[in-house]
C-alpha cells in the first residue's frame, strides 16, 4: 500500500498544479482581448436597455465583475478569492442570477447524460473491438469499416441525423429539451417518463460516436497482443483459449484506459455540442446561449467547470489505472 | 523510402481512404469551373427542394407539343393526398346526402372520390363541428376545383387599351407539353437551396475546400509545434525535457475545447477570419503530437547510429535532422493526418457554438451546419441543407482515418 500512497499523492499534487494553470488560463485568455472588454460587451447589452439608470448600473456591475480598475495581479487575487467563496460572478444574460446558480441547474443534466453515455460507448466499443480482433474473418471485415465510418461522424453530426430520422420523419421521439415543456421538474412518474424519452436521442448519438472510436483502438491493441510471445507460449503450454483471451483482453485494456483519459476532453467537447442540437438543458446549451448573449462570466464559469470535471475524471481514471496495472505499484516501490 | 511508398499504396485501407480524399479535392477544384456565379449567391428562396427549376414564363413561351397522355389522373394523384381523399369521404358521409360513397377506396378510387366530392360539395351544408373543421373542407374544395377540368388555362397580359384591361395571348391545353430543354431560363439545384436561398451543392463544394484548408493550416501548425517540442524534449533531455513534458501533459489534460472557446471568444468577431480560426485550432492541438514524437525520440536516442554521429562531433540540430527525424517521420505523417481531420471537426464544433469564422463571403462545413440549424432546417424537412454537410464531414474524417489505419498497418506489420 505504501507504493500506492506515494503514487496517488504525486498524481493528486500534479492535478492540483494543472488546475492552477487552468485557472490562470481561464483568467488570462479573455484579458488578452485588445481594447476594453467591458466596454465592448456592455455596449451590446446596454443598447437594448431604455432605462439609463439600469444601463449605468449594468456598466458598473460589469466593471466590478472584471475589476478593471485594479492591476492585473490584484485582479487575479480577487478572482481567486471569489472562487474560494464559491462566487463566479453574476450572469449578464440572466442578471442578477449568480453563475453558480445557473451551473447548479445545468450540471446535473450534463453529468447524467454524458457519464453513462461515454462509459456505455467505451465499454461496448472495447467489447466489439476485442471480438473483431479475436474472430477476424467476415465479422471483422464487415464490422471494422462500419466502426470506422460511424466513428467518423462527430457526435453532433449523429445527433442531427438521429434528430431528423427519429424526431421528425418517424416522430417517435421528442426533438428538443430535457423533458416535456408542459411539465415541472419533480420526482413523479410522468416527469421521469418524459425525461427518459427526451434522453434517448442525445444519449445514443454520444454512444454511437464513442463506440466507433474505441472499437478501432481496441481492435488494433488486441491484434497486437494476440501476436505477442506470451500468447504463443501460453498456447504452447496448452492453456485453454478462454483464459488466453482473458489475458489478452486485460493487457489490451490498459492502453484503452489511458486512451479514455486522453480523449475525454475531446469527447466531452463533442458531446456538449451534441447537447445544443437537442436544446438539452445542460452545460452545452448554456454555453451556446451565453456566447450568443456575450455573457462573459457565464462562459468563464462554465468552461472552468468543464475543466474541473475533465481533470477530476482523469484523476479517477489514473487512480483506477494504478490498481489495474501492477507495474505502477512495482515502479513506485523501487 | 521507395519501397515504403510502394507498400503503402498496396494497402487497401490506405488506397480507399486516399482515393476518397483525392476525389473530394478534385470535386472542389473542378466543379467551380462548371458553376455560374459565386457559391454564396442568394439565388433561390428559403429551403427550395432539390431539382431542376425552370422559369414559368419560359414554359409558356416555349414551343408546345400536344401529346395523348392522360394528364388529369396524374395531376390528381400529385395534388390530392391519401388523407385529403379520406377527408372528402368524411364530408360525403357526414353531409348525409344521397350519394354512393360507400366502398370507395381512398387509395385506388381517388379520381372517383374527387369527382363525387366536386359534384356534391355545397358550402351551405353545415356539418357539426368547429368552424375551423368546416373551413378545412372549403379549402379542400378550392384546391381541387380546377383539377378535373380539361379546359386548360388562358394566358392574359395586362393591356390598358382593351375594355377588360387584359388581352389574351395564349392558351394552355391540358394535353400540351413542353420540352424542358426549350426553356432557356432554368437552374438545376442538385441539393436544393439553403436558408439564404444559396445553391447548397455549390456552397458545399466550396465549403469542403475551405474546411480542408482549415484542416491543412491547423494541422500543419499543430504538427510543427508538436514535432519541435517532441524532438527537443526527447533528444535534449534534462530539465528542458522535464519542463516540456510537464507542459505537454498539462495541455493534454486541460480540454483543448475549453481553451478554444476562451481563445475564440477573446478574438473579436470582426477579426475572426477562416485563417485566424485555423491558427487558433492549430495552437491548441499540438500536445498529443508532441507526446508521441517525444516517446519515439526517446527510443531512438541511444541507437548506435545516433551515438556514432554524436561521437563524430555533429551538432544537436544536425543529429536530430539526419538521424532521428527520418525514423519518426512515419509517425509524424500519421499524426498529421489525424490532426487535419480533428481540426476540421474542431472548426465545425466552434461554428456550431457561434464561435466559428465570422464571414459572409466564404462558407465552411461548420458554418453551413450552424446556419441550417439556426434556421430550423430539420423541422422544415429540409434534409438537403444539413445531411450532405454532415456526410461530407464524416466522409473526410472517414477517409483520413482509413489512410491512417492503412499507414499503421504498413508501419506495424503485426496489425495486418
Amino acid at each position: 500500500m505504501k507504493g500506492y500512497t506515494r503514487y496517488f499523492r504525486n498524481r493528486i499534487l500534479w492535478y492540483l498544479l494543472t488546475f492552477a494553470v487552468a485557472l490562470v488560463l481561464n483568467f488570462v485568455l479573455p484579458r488578452l482581448m485588445p481594447g476594453n472588454p467591458v466596454a465592448s460587451i456592455a455596449a451590446g447589452v446596454t443598447e437594448s436597455l431604455t432605462d439609463s439608470k439600469a444601463a449605468a448600473e449594468m456598466m458598473e456591475e460589469y466593471t466590478r465583475a472584471f475589476g478593471l480598475d485594479k492591476s492585473l495581479p490584484e485582479q487575479f487575487l480577487v478572482f481567486i478569492g471569489n472562487l474560494l467563496k464559491g462566487d463566479l460572478g453574476v450572469s449578464f444574460r440572466r442578471y442578477p442570477t449568480p453563475v453558480v446558480q445557473i451551473l447548479k441547474e445545468s450540471v446535473p443534466w450534463t453529468i447524467a447524460l454524458q457519464l453513462p453515455a461515454i462509459l456505455t460507448g467505451w465499454m461496448l466499443g472495447n467489447l466489439l473491438g476485442a471480438v473483431a480482433a479475436y474472430r477476424r474473418g467476415v465479422f471483422d471485415r464487415a464490422i471494422f469499416p462500419a466502426f470506422l465510418f460511424v466513428g467518423a461522424f462527430p457526435s453532433f453530426g449523429l445527433a442531427i441525423i438521429l434528430l431528423f430520422v427519429f424526431g421528425i420523419m418517424l416522430r417517435v421521439l421528442p426533438t428538443s429539451g430535457g423533458y416535456g415543456f408542459d411539465l415541472i421538474p419533480g420526482f413523479n412518474l410522468q416527469f421521469i417518463a418524459s425525461a427518459v424519452r427526451h434522453y434517448q436521442l442525445p444519449f445514443w448519438s454520444i454512444v454511437l460516436n464513442t463506440i466507433g472510436g474505441q472499437a478501432i483502438g481496441m481492435r488494433s491493441m488486441s491484434i497486437y497482443e494476440l501476436n505477442a510471445d506470451y500468447v504463443k507460449y501460453s498456447r504452447f503450454l496448452g492453456i485453454r483459449d478462454r483464459r488466453i483471451v482473458g489475458y489478452v483482453f486485460r493487457n489490451a485494456m490498459l492502453p484503452q484506459v489511458t486512451g479514455l483519459a486522453l480523449s475525454l476532453g475531446t469527447m466531452v467537447g463533442g458531446a456538449l455540442v451534441a447537447e445544443t442540437i437537442f436544446s438539452y438543458p445542460g452545460i452545452g446549451s448554456t454555453i451556446l446561449s451565453s456566447i450568443k448573449a456575450q455573457d462573459y462570466p457565464m462562459i468563464s464559469g462554465a468552461t472552468l467547470f468543464i475543466t474541473v470535471g475533465v481533470l477530476l475524471a482523469n484523476l479517477v481514471i489514473e487512480i483506477l489505472y494504478g490498481f489495474i496495472d501492477p507495474r505502477i505499484k512495482a515502479n513506485q516501490q523501487e | 523510402m521507395k519501397h515504403r511508398l510502394r507498400t503503402t499504396f498496396q494497402n487497401t485501407n490506405f488506397v480507399v481512404g486516399f482515393s476518397i480524399l483525392v476525389l473530394l479535392l478534385l470535386l472542389t477544384f473542378v466543379t467551380p469551373l462548371f458553376m455560374q456565379g459565386s457559391p454564396l449567391d442568394m439565388v433561390g428562396t428559403l429551403f427550395n427542394k432539390p431539382g431542376n427549376y425552370v422559369n414559368r414564363m419560359g414554359v409558356i413561351d416555349a414551343p408546345k407539343y400536344p401529346m395523348s397522355i392522360e394528364v388529369a389522373s396524374i395531376r390528381l394523384g400529385a395534388a390530392v393526398s391519401n388523407d385529403e381523399a379520406k377527408q372528402m369521404l368524411e364530408w360525403l358521409e357526414k353531409s348525409e346526402l344521397d350519394v354512393e360513397w360507400k366502398g370507395l377506396d381512398p387509395e385506388k378510387d381517388r379520381a372517383a372520390i374527387v369527382e363525387l366530392f366536386l359534384a356534391n360539395y355545397d358550402d351551405s351544408i353545415r356539418l357539426p363541428g368547429t368552424s375551423a373543421y368546416r373551413k378545412g373542407f372549403t379549402r379542400l374544395y378550392n384546391k381541387v376545383q380546377n383539377l378535373l377540368s380539361a379546359d386548360g388555362y388562358v394566358v392574359h397580359v395586362a393591356d390598358p387599351d382593351s375594355e377588360s384591361g387584359y388581352r389574351e395571348v395564349g392558351k394552355i391545353e391540358s394535353r400540351d407539353f413542353t420540352n424542358v430543354k426549350d426553356v432557356p431560363a432554368r437552374r438545376f439545384f442538385l441539393l436544393g437551396t439553403d436558408n439564404f436561398g444559396r445553391d447548397v451543392f455549390h456552397e458545399l463544394i466550396s465549403a469542403i475546400g475551405n474546411s480542408l484548408m482549415v484542416g491543412l493550416i491547423a494541422g500543419s501548425i499543430a504538427t510543427t509545434i508538436g514535432l519541435l517540442i517532441g524532438l527537443t524534449s526527447g533528444y535534449v533531455g534534462g530539465w528542458l525535457d522535464n519542463f516540456l513534458t510537464f507542459v505537454t501533459n498539462m495541455f493534454t489534460v486541460i480540454p483543448s475545447f475549453v481553451i478554444l472557446i476562451l481563445l475564440s471568444y477573446s478574438i473579436s468577431s470582426s477579426s475572426r477570419s477562416i485563417v485566424v480560426v485555423a491558427f487558433v485550432i492549430g495552437l491548441t492541438a499540438w500536445p498529443w503530437t508532441a507526446r508521441s514524437v517525444r516517446s519515439q525520440t526517446l527510443t531512438l536516442k541511444n541507437r548506435d547510429h545516433v551515438n556514432i554521429s554524436r561521437l563524430s562531433g555533429f551538432g544537436t540540430v544536425r543529429i536530430i535532422v539526419t538521424d532521428i527525424l527520418p525514423y519518426v517521420l512515419s509517425y509524424v505523417v500519421m499524426a498529421y493526418i489525424l490532426q487535419i481531420s480533428s481540426a476540421i471537426l474542431a472548426e465545425a464544433q466552434l461554428s456550431m457554438l457561434g464561435l466559428g469564422p465570422s464571414t459572409t463571403t466564404h462558407a465552411t462545413l461548420g458554418l453551413m451546419l450552424s446556419w441550417s440549424m439556426q434556421f430550423q432546417a430539420p423541422l422544415s424537412g429540409a434534409w438537403w441543407a444539413f445531411i450532405p454537410v454532415v456526410l461530407s464531414i464524416a466522409l473526410i474524417s472517414f477517409s483520413m482515418n482509413l489512410m491512417n489505419t492503412g499507414l499503421d498497418q504498413v508501419f506495424n506489420p503485426t496489425l495486418r
